[in-house]
């Protein structure tokens, strides 16, 4: 019986590493749901709002362990909000002055975005040097629980796995139980009738679009448990999740969760049998025919357009 | 003659405007920059054949298409294929465990010809493939895109995934692509050595030639009533449908076209630079030669050309002397051109051109009327 515990260690061991690489696109598509799902932004920049977040939390650690090394421990919440705040107000910048005088061309909004990309990616490089940095991690993120003699259960994972299911669940309730995210899905399904019944749509898109950049900092925040960051980090992911959003159903918030949770699963588990690039072709290119056959993505919004 | 000139190449300026692209590649370029420089310019004149594609398909067509580097590369890659085989003949491999294939196919112990490899022996079939392989895959996408009605949105996304999963199927696929160097030590091509100065000379001319007769060729589509289509679509798709057009037809022929330009674009590469790898598959080259028809003028075959050659010589000239202000100025450059000169460069010769003239003429004019006068 010695290989059965083996294949099912070996299982749960794989089923985790699926769950986080499951969390981490989830939390990344989290922001692009909101921003290009309800808006229909399409924001090229997006990943370096995530390296933003990143960053910001690597200049923290640092502080902290400058000036009060006694908070080490707990500094990573303040990182979680922090990042947040500062990702979250380069978004409303970046609405105010950019995307606000390009919401009927969505395509030139890609390429503007675009051309942000290539600013921040050189301003963060700028500033923080070429070189990838790894923030401080607190004690209580390193090693991992040993639930068997096989298995174990990497911290920084769980970690993971919880902010994406609190961020989840309180975006979930902002967008769908709440006054504001009322406003917001009003605004995005006819813009002209929420205006007229006196909602302040300028002020929605910028509040969503800020939003949506937020989560992307937080997103990045919690990237640093798990690897380092460079200036570059955020554009490697930008097409898996663009591809997340879209196989999803693009209005669709359950639909992101979904497709993330597909695309991780194909991804870990095809990475058990052949090399890490071949299994992301194949993982791709699976997404890629599927929504050749089913362009509208797995729940396609029922809204008539 | 005169009045198919005027329909097919858009009057006395447009051929006028031809004349003058075509007298700065063929006559000024040559005589003025030196055998280094022109190869250099025909390498950036490769790129200009995807802006041009581009100005067709999202100019006209609507359909801006993220993945042309794509194309680009399968043109590269299927001319880099032909040249490294005639380059491995088994007399110059012979100290390679299995002589007669390609090193790269060596170092990754691979001991025989891949199937994949075997008709790129034959020149006729290269030269098809170059053109065929690129279409076929993009008559693919496009049939299933647009025949699904898919949102603009959607296929630029599509096509850059598809860049992207092109890049790590090149780079993961060592053994019959090179990786990521590439395919290197390109020498002759049909017995002709393309490294020799006189070639590099020859090979311009041809490059410029193959690029002037796709502009000609795009006017004359733009001049035709499917021209006319595709601008009627690209405004209001839905009453051209009502009409009774097939839209998606349109569609797929437009970017088969500018798969094909692309495509030519990459094989001239292959031949003028020496090599192909998959740095120019991906989805930076890609975007970037969006940017090369945004820069010139989305609705203009020749300001594409000039975009194309502005921005890689800034490329140039830049990354050279100062590398770290390129990127702020590339990111700059997407964000003006698209914010404030949507039609590009094309866009303000077209507003203010006419008037600098008119202005000129009337202070000639004048100075004219001043020295009648005492």
């Amino acid at each position: 019986m010695a290989w059965l515990t083996e294949f099912g260690a070996i299982a749960a061991m794989q089923a985790f590493n699926g769950l986080s690489v499951f969390c981490v696109l989830l939390l990344m598509a989290l922001g692009l749901a909101i921003i290009f799902g309800q808006m229909g932004v399409i924001n090229m920049a997006h990943g370096e709002f995530l390296t933003v977040g990143a960053y910001t939390t690597y200049v923290l650690s640092g502080l902290t362990l400058h000036y009060a090394p006694s908070l080490q421990p707990y500094y990573f919440f303040l990182a979680i909000v922090v990042a947040f705040v500062i990702a979250g107000a380069l978004g409303w910048l970046v609405e105010w002055a950019m995307i606000s005088r390009l919401y009927h061309r969505p395509l030139d909004t890609l390429l503007a975005t675009w051309g942000l990309s290539l600013v921040m990616q050189q301003a963060l490089r700028s500033i923080f040097g070429a070189r990838e940095v790894s923030a401080e991690l607190p004690e209580w993120l390193m090693g991992s629980f040993s639930l068997t003699d096989a298995i174990d259960i990497p911290r920084n994972g769980l970690f993971t796995v919880a902010v994406t299911l609190l961020l989840t669940g309180g975006l979930f309730l902002l967008l769908f139980r709440s006054r504001w995210g009322l406003h917001v899905r009003a605004t995005m399904q006819n813009r002209v009738m929420s205006r007229a019944v006196g909602i302040d749509t300028r002020r929605v898109d910028r509040m969503t679009f800020a939003l949506g950049c937020g989560v992307a900092g937080v997103a990045g925040a919690v990237f640093t448990t798990i690897g380092s960051t460079g200036p570059t980090a955020g554009s490697l992911y930008i097409v898996d999740t663009f591809l997340t959003v879209v196989f999803g159903g693009a209005a669709s918030l359950l639909g992101t969760i979904a497709s993330a949770f597909a695309i991780a699963q194909t991804q870990s588990i095809s990475e058990f049998f052949m090399s890490g690039s071949m299994a992301k072709v194949l993982t791709l290119s699976a997404v890629i025919l599927i929504l050749l056959l089913r362009p509208q993505g797995l729940f396609a919004s029922k809204v008539r357009k | 003659m005169m009045t198919v000139l005027d329909k097919y190449l858009g009057g006395r300026q447009g051929t006028l405007g031809l004349l003058v692209l075509a007298l700065l590649v063929l006559v000024v370029f040559p005589l003025v920059l030196d055998a280094f420089r022109l190869n250099m310019v025909g390498k950036y004149l490769t790129y200009a054949f995807v802006a041009v594609g581009l100005v067709l398909c999202w100019g006209y067509g609507g359909i801006l298409s993220l993945g042309q580097g794509v194309f680009f590369g399968l043109g590269g890659y299927c001319m880099a294929m032909f040249l490294k085989l005639e380059a491995s003949d088994p007399l110059s491999t012979k100290i390679q465990t299995t002589p007669g294939i390609p090193d790269f196919m060596d170092w990754n112990q691979i001991t025989e010809l891949p199937a994949m490899w075997q008709p790129f022996h034959s020149f006729g079939f290269t030269v098809a493939a170059v053109v065929g392989v690129p279409v076929v895959l993009a008559w693919v996408i496009g049939l299933a895109l647009f025949k699904r009605r898919v949102g603009d949105v959607y296929f630029s996304i599509v096509t850059q995934a598809i860049a992207l999963i092109l890049t790590v199927l090149i780079v993961g696929q060592q053994g019959l692509t090179g990786g990521v160097n590439g395919i290197t030590d390109l020498k002759t091509l049909l017995g002709w050595d393309i490294r020799t100065d006189q070639a590099k000379y020859l090979l311009y001319f041809a490059n410029a030639g193959l690029l002037l007769g796709c502009i000609v060729l795009g006017k004359f589509i733009l001049a035709s009533k499917l021209g006319r289509l595709l601008l009627a679509m690209r405004d209001k798709e839905e009453r051209v449908r009502f009409s009774g057009y097939d839209v998606s037809s349109f569609k797929v022929f437009v970017f088969c076209l500018a798969a094909a330009f692309s495509a030519i674009g990459g094989a001239m590469f292959t031949l003028q630079v020496g090599f192909m790898s998959p740095s120019f598959v991906g989805i930076v080259p890609s975007i970037e030669m969006v940017i090369f028809a945004a820069v010139g003028g989305r609705l203009s075959l020749l300001g594409a050309v000039y975009g194309t050659l502005l921005v890689n010589f800034g490329k140039t000239y830049f990354s050279e002397s100062f590398p770290e202000l390129w990127l702020y100025l590339m990111g700059g450059l997407f964000i003006v051109v698209v914010m404030y000169l949507p039609n590009g460069l094309a866009g303000v010769w077209a507003k203010h051109g006419p008037r600098l003239w008119a202005w000129r003429r009337a202070r000639a004019a004048k100075a004219a009327a001043l020295e009648v006068q005492p």
